[in-house]
C-alpha cells in the first residue's frame, strides 16, 4: 500500500537503473542522509561520537571493504585486521613525514598503500581457493602484525612501540588529536563513509562487480565467458583493501588516537569484521552497515541497559553481553543465513503486498 | 505545555543535583577476559576501600563517594567508551589499570583537564610533571622497577654482572616494552647480555620462548607479564626446571593468582612490589567491620589480603588522600577535577600519614611535586613461599638508579613535548 512500485513510472534508462528505483526508498535514503549530515552534528557529544558513531562509521567502511572481497568476489579473507593495520601505519608514517599536508589526503593515500599490500597478498588467490585461501590470508594477518611490531621504523622508534596520532587539521578544524570538536570529526568520517558506500555500490553494479560475482558464482564458467580471473581477483583484493585501509587509517587517527598493533589489529579484529559481513549479509552494501551496527551498537546498548539501567554488576553484564550477542549471532544464522540484509529484503517484499498478501 | 517543560527541567536538575555534590571516582576495571584473574582482586580492593570510607566517615570531608565501575576487558576500545561514559559524571581521577588504555587517555585527560593516576604502570616518562601535568604515576615506575631488579641482582652477585646473561620475557605491548630502554642502558653499564623474548597477547602460548631460555641458559629471567601470561610463564619455567629463585617478575607478575597454578613448583619465585603484603593492618579491621561483615564486599569477596587486592586498596587510598588534600588546599569539600589535580600534586605519603590511615608501613614514603609525578622510585623484592601459600618480603625498599632514570625520563618526555607542541608547566 505505502511501499510500492506501482505508479512510479520511469521514462529513461537512467531513471530505470538508478540505485534506488522505488520512490519511497529514495526518499528514505535522502532523509537519512539529511538527518546524518544536518541534524546529528548539532546534537552530537563526545560520548555519542566516541562510543557509538565513530566505531559504527569506521567499521561500516571496513565491512564494506571486506564485503567486496568476500561477499562479491567470494574470496574468504582473515587478514582484515592486518590490512587495517597497514592503513593505520601508512597514515601514521604519512602524518609524521608530511605534517603540512591535509589529513584527508593522507587517509586516501593510506587506502592506496593498503590496496597495494592487499593485492600482493591476494596473489595466492590465483592458485588457492576457499579454506586454503583463508589460511593464506591468515598468514598475512600474522606476518603484518609481526612486521609492525618488529621493525621500529614503522613506529618511528618510539620506546613503547605505540603509534600516536599528532594533531592535524582540515580547513582550520582539528580532526585528529585530543582537542577536536565532536561535530567536525563526525562529519569528516561521515563524508568518508558516504563516499565509500557510493563508490562501492556503483562498482558492484558495474562491469567490475559483475566480473567479481561471476568469479564468485563459478570461476571456471566465468573464465569461459571471458572474465580474466587474475584481473578480477586482484582488483577485488585491491578495492577491498583500499576501503579496509581507509577504515584502518580512520580507526587509528580519528577514533583511537593511539594504537598498539597486536591489540588493536589482531586476529580478533579480522573475525569481528568477518562476522559483521556474515551477519549483515554477504554481497550487500546495506548489509555492511547493518552488520557493523549490530556488532558495534548492540554491546554498547546492552551495557547501558544492564549496568546503567538495571544496575547489575559489570562482570555479570559483560558475560551476559557475550552470551546475548553470541546467541543472537547463532539465531540469525539459523533463521536467516543470508544476513540482516536478506531480512530487510523479505520485509520489503512483504510490504509491497501489504495489506493484501493473496 | 510550558508547565510540563518546567517540571521536566526541574526534575532533571533535581535528579542531577545530588550527583554533583558527590565525589565521583570511576573504576575502569576488568573482571572478564584473559586478564581477569589479575583485574578482579584489584577492582575488589578499589571498591571496598571507597565503600569503607562511605560507611565509616560518610565519604571524604563529608562528601559521599560515588564509584562508577565500568568494564574494559583490558581492551582499548572499551576503555575509550568507559572514559567517555564516565567523564560527564564529574570523574575526579582515572585509574585505568592498563598501560594501553593509559596511552590512549593521556592526550584525552590532558585536553579535558581530568587527572589520571597510573599506580606503577602506564607511561614512565609521564613522571615528568612539566610535560604531563595531568598524569601521575607514583610511587614507582617501570623504569624504577627495571633498575631495582638489576640492583638486586648486582647485590646477589657481589656487585658484578659482567658476562652474565639476563633474559627479559615481556608482554609484547607498550606495557612489556617499557623496561627495554632502561635495561639496555643498564646492560651497557654493567656489561651483562640482555636477551629479549616477547610474548604476544594474551600470552597463553610461550613454548618457544621457554625453549629458547632452556637453550640459552640465562643466569636470570626478568618478566614483564600480566594476566594469563604470568601463570603460563611460571608453569613453563617449572616445566623446564628453571631455578625459581633466579626468576624475577615485575610487580604485575607477582600475585597469588600467578603462582598458585604452578603449585609447589613455583616455590621461590621472586617478584617486585611497592607495597606490603598480607592483611596485618588496622585498616583491615575497619574493612571487616564496615564492609565485609555487612555483606557488601565487592566481587566474590575471596581476594582479601592478596597482593592485588592490597594494590587496589592502595590505589583507592591515594585517590582518596589526593581528594582530601585537594579539599584542604581549596577549602571546599566539593572539589573539581582541576582541584583534584592540585591535591595529587601536593600529596605526601609519610610513615605517620600511612599509620593514621591504618596502613602503617604499607608503602614507600614519597612526596609529589609539580615536576616530579613519579614518586620516590623504591620497590622491594618478595618471594613466594608455596608451602605456606604466601608472599614473603625479602628485602627493604631498594632505591632505583635515580640519575639514570631522570636522564631517560627527561629525554623521552621532552621528545613527546616537542612532538605535541606542549608548553612546559611549573615554570
Amino acid at each position: 500500500m505505502l511501499y510500492r512500485e506501482a505508479g512510479d513510472f520511469k521514462t529513461t534508462y537512467r531513471e530505470d537503473s538508478q540505485t534506488f528505483p522505488i520512490r519511497l526508498d529514495r526518499t528514505a535514503y535522502f532523509l537519512i542522509l539529511a538527518v546524518a549530515a544536518l541534524f546529528v552534528p548539532f546534537v552530537i557529544n563526545d560520548y555519542w561520537l566516541n562510543a557509538v558513531l565513530l566505531p559504527f562509521l569506521i567499521y561500516a567502511i571496513a565491512a564494506m571493504g571486506l564485503n567486496i572481497l568476500t561477499g562479491y568476489c567470494g574470496q574468504v579473507s582473515l587478514g582484515t585486521g592486518a590490512f587495517m593495520a597497514v592503513g593505520a601505519y601508512a597514515c601514521y608514517k604519512l602524518m609524521t613525514a608530511f605534517p603540512d599536508i591535509n589529513i584527508a589526503i593522507h587517509i586516501v593515500l593510506s587506502g592506496f598503500i593498503t590496496a597495494g599490500v592487499g593485492m600482493l597478498f591476494g596473489l595466492p588467490s590465483l592458485r588457492i581457493k576457499g579454506f586454503y585461501l583463508a589460511v593464506a590470508t591468515l598468514a598475512a594477518q600474522f606476518f603484518l602484525v609481526w612486521l609492525f611490531n618488529r621493525v621500529p621504523w614503522f613506529y618511528n622508534y618510539s620506546a613503547s612501540g605505540q603509534i600516536n596520532a599528532p594533531e592535524r587539521t582540515l580547513a582550520g578544524f582539528r580532526i585528529t588529536g585530543p582537542e577536536t570538536q565532536a561535530w567536525a570529526v563526525y562529519l569528516f568520517c561521515l563524508v568518508f563513509v558516504v563516499a565509500s558506500a557510493w563508490i562501492c555500490r556503483n562498482l558492484t553494479r558495474g562491469a567490475m562487480g559483475r566480473k567479481w560475482m561471476a568469479i564468485r558464482d563459478m570461476d571456471i564458467a566465468a573464465e569461459i565467458i571471458g572474465v580474466n580471473p587474475l584481473r578480477a581477483k586482484l582488483s577485488a583484493f585491491g578495492v577491498s583493501s583500499f576501503f579496509v585501509g581507509i577504515s584502518g587509517a580512520l580507526f587509528f587517527s580519528v577514533y583511537l588516537g593511539a594504537v598498539e598493533v597486536g591489540e588493536a589489529f589482531g586476529i580478533n579484529k579480522s573475525f569481528l569484521v568477518l562476522f559483521m559481513v556474515i551477519i549483515g549479509g554477504l554481497g550487500s552494501i546495506l548489509g555492511s552497515f547493518l552488520g557493523a551496527a549490530f556488532m558495534v551498537l548492540l554491546p554498547v546498548l546492552l551495557k547501558n541497559v544492564l549496568v546503567g539501567g538495571l544496575g547489575w554488576p559489570t562482570d555479570l553484564a559483560a558475560h551476559l553481553e557475550y552470551m546475548i550477542v553470541g546467541g543472537l549471532i547463532i539465531f540469525f544464522l539459523i533463521v536467516e543465513p543470508h544476513g540482516l540484509a536478506q531480512l530487510w529484503r523479505i520485509t520489503k517484499e512483504k510490504l509491497r503486498l501489504w495489506p493484501f498478501p493473496h | 505545555m510550558k508547565k510540563t517543560l518546567t517540571t521536566l527541567a526541574l526534575g532533571a536538575t533535581l535528579a542531577a543535583g545530588p550527583a554533583l555534590a558527590e565525589l565521583t571516582f570511576p573504576s575502569l576495571s576488568y573482571r572478564t577476559g584473559p586478564y581477569a584473574a589479575n583485574g578482579i582482586p584489584f577492582a575488589d580492593g578499589y571498591a571496598d576501600y571507597f565503600a569503607m570510607l562511605n560507611e565509616r566517615d560518610g565519604g571524604i570531608g563529608g562528601e559521599r563517594i560515588n564509584m562508577i565501575e565500568c568494564e574494559t576487558g583490558y581492551n582499548t576500545e572499551k576503555g575509550v567508551e568507559c572514559y567517555e561514559a564516565t567523564k560527564g559524571e564529574g570523574a575526579l581521577v582515572y585509574q585505568p589499570l592498563s598501560t594501553g588504555i593509559t596511552y590512549q587517555l593521556i592526550p584525552r585527560v590532558s585536553a579535558d583537564g581530568i587527572p589520571m593516576h597510573t599506580l606503577g604502570y602506564g607511561r614512565t616518562s609521564a613522571s615528568n610533571g612539566e610535560v604531563f601535568p595531568w598524569v601521575f604515576n607514583y610511587p614507582a615506575t617501570y623504569w624504577d622497577g627495571a633498575s631495582v631488579a638489576i640492583k638486586y641482582l648486582l647485590d646477589e652477585n657481589g656487585g658484578d654482572l659482567s658476562g652474565k646473561k639476563i633474559a627479559l620475557v615481556y608482554h609484547n605491548s607498550a606495557y612489556g616494552k617499557e623496561p627495554i630502554r632502561t635495561l639496555t642502558e643498564l646492560s651497557e653499564e654493567h656489561g651483562f647480555e640482555l636477551l629479549e623474548l616477547p610474548v604476544d597477547h594474551p600470552g597463553q602460548e610461550q613454548k618457544s620462548q621457554w625453549l629458547q631460555i632452556r637453550r640459552e641458559r640465562p643466569d636470570n629471567v626478568i618478566m614483564w607479564g600480566w594476566g594469563v601470561m604470568n601463570q603460563v610463564a611460571i608453569q613453563e619455567a617449572v616445566n623446564i626446571r628453571y631455578p625459581m629463585d633466579q626468576f624475577i617478575g615485575i610487580w604485575w607478575s607477582g600475585s597469588e593468582n600467578d603462582v598458585r597454578p604452578a603449585g609447589e613448583g613455583a616455590d621461590g619465585y621472586k617478584a617486585l612490589n611497592f607495597h606490603a603484603v598480607g592483611s596485618d593492618f588496622e585498616l583491615y579491621d575497619d574493612l571487616e567491620e564496615y564492609v565485609w561483615s555487612k555483606g557488601n564486599a565487592a566481587g566474590a569477596g575471596d581476594q582479601h589480603g592478596t597482593v592485588l587486592y592490597n594494590r587496589g586498596l592502595y590505589a583507592a587510598m591515594i585517590a582518596a588522600e589526593g581528594a582530601r588534600k585537594a579539599q584542604e588546599i581549596h577549602g571546599t569539600s566539593d572539589i573539581t577535577p582541576a582541584m583534584m589535580r592540585d591535591g595529587l600534586e601536593q600529596l605526601e605519603m609519610t610513615e605517620e600519614s600511612m599509620a593514621e590511615l591504618g596502613l602503617a608501613g604499607f608503602g614507600p614514603t614519597f612526596s609529589a611535586s609539580c615536576e616530579n609525578h613519579g614518586g620516590s622510585g623504591r620497590a622491594a623484592i618478595n618471594q613466594w613461599n608455596a608451602n605456606e601459600g604466601k608472599w614473603e618480603v625479602l628485602t627493604d625498599y631498594i632505591q632505583s638508579d635515580q640519575e639514570l632514570i631522570a636522564r631517560l625520563v627527561q629525554e623521552d618526555s621532552m621528545a613527546y613535548a616537542e612532538e605535541n607542541n606542549i608548553e612546559l608547566a611549573c615554570q
